[in-house]
């Protein structure tokens, strides 16, 4: 039986994933991930197999990195306010005056087939990297952490309207970049 | 904007935002009808649809629990 230790370590490696991803600095990222090792490790459990242990990771590393985000409250300013919901952001689809498309948008195809797919993962993943630091880092509390929008602004120092602003932002990037870089050469 | 008519680019804006605020009646009941009526629009939506359950699969890792990286 693997030492609860050794066990630990080889986790390192997506939890460092996770916590970069989220906290977009690399330091902050070591220090939450150090932290959650130290945790788990105060208090050892035996867990059925890896993925449960994974879990549990997971679970402090979330607290972990919420307490960072909260420690470094003013390095993590909410992305600058635009003016309004659909606006400029609406342009990177190509719409004709009439509000027409301009071409129809790509068939994604069967997406039981697609999320089967280990390399439109790699994509998702780069393409979250891609987002400006502030931009990913709401959208993932969002979607990683899963805040509410209450909890958000309040973490954020932001209002409602800037926070769907935002997300509405890292959405529209998400796709265009998933159209780009995996349906652009995926389908022909 | 009439009160349910909407072009293709505000439908869209509506299926972005849909993913995270509840729409207004007059938006979701303007939504649907373009939708029955649009041909693009349709695959917009799929794409914003998938990109939802590819976040739920991210979240849970479902894909790379037995990977040991």
């Amino acid at each position: 039986m693997e030492s609860f230790e050794n066990q630990l370590v080889e986790h390192r490696g997506y939890l460092m994933r996770f916590a970069r991803l989220q906290l977009r600095n690399d330091a902050w990222a070591e220090d939450a991930v150090s932290e959650t090792l130290l945790a788990a490790l105060s208090k050892p459990q035996t867990f059925g197999n890896r993925s449960q242990l994974k879990t549990w990771l997971v679970g402090i590393l979330k607290h972990k990195v919420i307490d960072m985000i909260r420690v470094h409250t003013r390095e993590v300013s909410a992305p600058d306010s635009g003016d309004d919901l659909d606006g400029e952001e609406m342009d990177r689809l190509d719409f004709k005056a009439d509000g027409h498309f301009v071409s129809e948008p790509n068939d994604w195809g069967d997406p039981h087939q697609t999320l089967q797919q280990r390399q439109f993962f790699q994509v998702l993943d780069a393409c979250m990297e891609r987002l400006p630091p502030a931009l990913g880092r709401l959208f993932l509390m969002r979607e990683w952490l899963e805040l509410s929008s209450p909890e958000i602004c309040k973490e954020l120092s932001m209002t409602s309207t800037n926070l769907y602003v935002q997300l509405h932002r890292a959405r529209l990037r998400l796709q265009e970049c998933i159209n780009i870089n995996w349906f652009g050469k995926h389908s022909a | 904007m009439s009160l349910l008519r909407r072009t293709c680019r505000e439908a869209a804006a509506l299926l972005v935002a849909r993913e995270d605020r509840s729409l207004d009646l007059p938006d979701h009941v303007a939504l649907k009808l373009h939708l029955m009526a649009c041909k693009a629009c349709p695959k917009f939506e799929q794409q914003v649809l998938t990109l939802r359950a590819a976040m739920t699969q991210w979240r849970h890792y479902a894909d790379e629990d037995d990977v040991s990286k």
